[in-house]
């Protein structure tokens, strides 16, 4: 039993604060900048080789930064953050001790450990097999252990999330349910679980493989299990980022779910039909029959992006509502133009939201609809997709929150507040960017994870259509501006906690008190958030008969 | 607030805000829309990739292929020969670090039986302009029926990463009167 002098009590919002765990929020968080600035400098690298007038890299360079580039802002960066997630939500909001520290420790040092020699095995030159590690393409084994390790690491990480749910029930902590927000957490735990068994059944053999102890490893059997790893942990990412949404909604604006049931049942959604998703990579593939492909790659028909789209209305519905009854009730749109688009956090969290609805939702469904596949398959169009979910939504929301965790967790004051203020819409107008002009090339059909889009050495020569190469000068340009709003970024928060001043007292994060009441369902009145999602769902349909268009214009294939 | 317990201990009782509710069901109706398109398209549409494939030896796979490219051979181009086999016919594509193998000339308009396999990694076949992506596995023959829609000299690029030499994996199609 935790003694009383563990805790300290925030000023801010009176929640009880364990100091193990903070320490571990602030270690976990601490090395995630630091893989999201090397992963981040790996990716300016591929941008600007991929921009062919500047073809920074040459080719074994290339594929060696790319392959680093994936592995440590998709996993290292993002993982070691939804850790600091996780014991947020639980030990935090839940005012209760953390479970196992030194366990929490353990798993600290093992991802750490993990991340590191896949990085070196990397680095050696020998494991170029980009993030996915395709067999039978053959990567030193110490790159494979060192993503086992640092996915042992991670499930021990939410072993302790688990442990402190059980301890804060015991301990009668809290009142009646979980905040919604610890739900999203629980959401994404839940996932991780499976995520990481479906690696573990895959890269284990696939470890032994490359030091002999197995002769062969099915390709197709490799793809269909790595992805059950690959996508499942995106949807880790989905559930943590909405999560964070709703967190940065309410310490902000004081904003309050307009109605739980609904945001819960979006996030049940996700833990039953998300898992069927990596069936969306597999769709170009031979050996699968069509009724397979068609019934996964909509999570049982859209099940899932339904969850998605919920969220995509009761995120903005709540802020919305909460704007209202604070008086701003103008029009349709006064409440979204006095919201606080000067504090990074809101504006990082609510570029974040429309970004993710509008650029990684859509092209998503498209992309994963079973004939339209065939048009995008391995094009710059998937890369220019998941930029738009997991860069613009994950990564945009988890520094938005990072600029509340350095005042209420480090109890700094944020650097720089100028630079700061500006800096989601540097990173934000960047991803945007790379996602729209990486879609755009990948419509013309160039390749992703190529080096030389102009075919030089070649035995049979080809030209992309000239727009092409537009597209990827504009991708290079929009990734210096992205890189630029991540170093700011980096110095603000780094500064901010090394040489911040420190806080004391109660911060005034919200410019106001918490909404108790939005009145009462029946005369709720989001009508803004009603004109948006409309907005949205018109583009999303439009785009969406757009590429079927498109297919039927494609030579007759059977 | 949504990092507070629900206020109310008995919040599935709360009842549902009307514009949530009318979201709710667009969007779920919305997602039966689009699961259905997927099946109507396999029933009225001309693009679906096939699910005809076969385990394959790499080996006797190739032989399959030399074979077919001996029999029709009618030129050669970069060391590559060029291959015109007859029309709806089987026709048999090799993928192989960093080369696709034969060149084929097809008739405009008639439907091959193209078989897709690869000799050692997995490949990507991309085919420029048009913009038909397939994976390529080894020890898999993929079969699609192909109709060319258009004449002129169309490309194969490599867009499965395959090594070093990826970028240098380029093929051809012809595709003429």
């Amino acid at each position: 039993m935790a003694t009383v002098s563990e805790f300290r009590i925030c000023p801010t919002t009176g929640l009880k604060v364990h100091s193990a765990a903070e320490k571990l929020i602030k270690a976990n968080a601490v090395v995630a900048v630091v893989f999201l600035a090397i992963g981040g400098l790996f990716g300016l690298m591929v941008a600007l080789t991929r921009w062919q007038a500047v073809h920074l890299l040459p080719a074994d360079w290339f594929y060696l930064a790319l392959t680093a580039h994936g592995f440590d802002v998709l996993l290292a960066w993002i993982i070691f953050f939804e850790i600091a997630v996780l014991y947020f939500a639980s030990a935090i909001l839940l005012n209760c001790r953390l479970a196992a520290p030194k366990v929490a420790w353990a798993a600290f040092w093992l991802m750490l450990i993990g991340a590191l020699v896949a990085n070196v095995a990397v680095l050696q030159g020998g494991s170029s097999v980009m993030f996915t590690s395709y067999v039978p393409m053959k990567a030193a084994p110490h790159f494979y252990l060192g993503l086992i390790l640092f996915a042992v690491g991670a499930l021990l990480g939410v072993a302790v999330f688990f442990g402190t749910l059980v301890i804060a029930k015991e301990e009668k902590t809290y009142e009646g349910s979980l905040p919604l927000v610890t739900f999203g957490a629980v959401t994404a735990a839940i996932i991780a679980v499976y995520t990481i068994a479906s690696g573990a059944i895959i890269l284990i053999p696939t470890f032994l493989w490359s030091i002999g102890l197995v002769s062969h490893i099915d390709t197709l059997m490799y793809k269909l299990v790595w992805w059950g790893m690959g996508h499942s942990s995106q949807q880790i990412n989905v559930s943590a980022h909405v999560a964070v949404w709703y967190a940065i909604a309410a310490l902000v604006l004081g904003a309050k779910p307009i109605s739980e049931k609904v945001s819960r049942l979006a996030f049940l959604f996700y833990i039953l039909f998300l898992q069927l998703a990596s069936a969306h990579h597999l769709l170009a593939e031979p050996g699968l029959s069509a009724e397979w492909k068609v019934f996964n790659t909509s999570y049982a028909m859209y099940l899932a992006v339904l969850g998605s789209m919920i969220h995509g209305m009761t995120v903005p519905g709540s802020i919305e509502a909460a704007q209202r009854a604070r008086g701003f009730n103008n029009g349709l749109f006064q409440w979204l133009r006095k919201a606080p688009w000067g504090n990074p956090a809101f504006s990082g969290m609510f570029l974040s939201l429309v970004m993710f609805g509008f650029i990684g939702g859509i092209s998503g469904v498209v992309l994963g609809t079973e004939q339209i596949n065939v048009m995008m398959h391995n094009t710059l169009y998937v890369p220019g997709h998941f930029h738009g979910t997991v860069v613009a939504g994950t990564t945009l929301a988890f520094m938005a929150i990072t600029y509340l965790l350095v005042p209420l967790i480090f109890r700094r004051e944020v650097m720089f507040p100028k630079l700061a203020k500006i800096q989601p819409y540097l990173f934000g107008l960047g991803v945007l960017g790379i996602s729209v002009f990486m879609m755009g090339a990948g419509t013309l059909g160039v390749a992703r994870r190529h080096w030389d889009m102009n075919f030089a050495d070649a035995a049979l020569t080809f030209d992309y259509p000239p727009a092409a190469f537009l597209m990827m000068a504009l991708n290079g340009l929009s990734a210096v501006m992205a890189a630029t709003g991540g170093l700011i970024f980096i110095v603000v928060v780094v500064g901010s906690v090394l040489f911040g001043k420190k806080v004391e007292g109660k911060i005034d994060l919200t410019g106001g008190a918490a909404v108790a009441k939005y009145g009462s369902a029946g005369t709720l009145k989001i009508p803004g958030t009603a004109v948006l999602v409309a907005v949205f769902f018109t583009c999303f349909v439009l785009y969406y008969f757009v590429n079927w268009k498109y297919l039927s214009e494609l030579w007759p294939l059977r | 607030m949504a990092i507070q317990p629900p206020e109310s201990r008995l919040w599935w009782k709360e009842p549902v805000a009307k514009v949530e509710l009318i979201w709710v069901i667009v969007a779920f109706l919305w997602g039966l829309v689009m699961f259905f398109m997927m099946i109507y398209w396999h029933a009225a549409g001309k693009q679906n990739i096939s699910s005809e494939a076969y385990r394959v030896d790499p080996a006797s796979y190739q032989k399959k292929a030399e074979e077919l490219a001996e029999k029709y051979k009618t030129g050669e181009r970069a060391g590559i020969p060029i291959v015109k086999p007859p029309a709806g016919s089987d026709i048999y594509l090799i993928a192989r670090l960093w080369q696709w193998w034969p060149i084929f000339e097809l008739e405009k308009g008639k439907a091959y039986r193209l078989h897709i396999s690869s000799l050692d990694w997995q490949h990507g076949f991309s085919l420029q302009p048009v913009n038909i992506n397939l994976q390529v596995h080894p020890g898999y023959d993929f079969v699609q029926t192909i109709t060319p829609k258009d004449k002129g000299e169309y490309t194969i690029v490599c867009n499965e990463y395959c090594g070093i030499g990826h970028h240098q994996m380029t093929g051809k199609i012809m595709v003429v009167d």
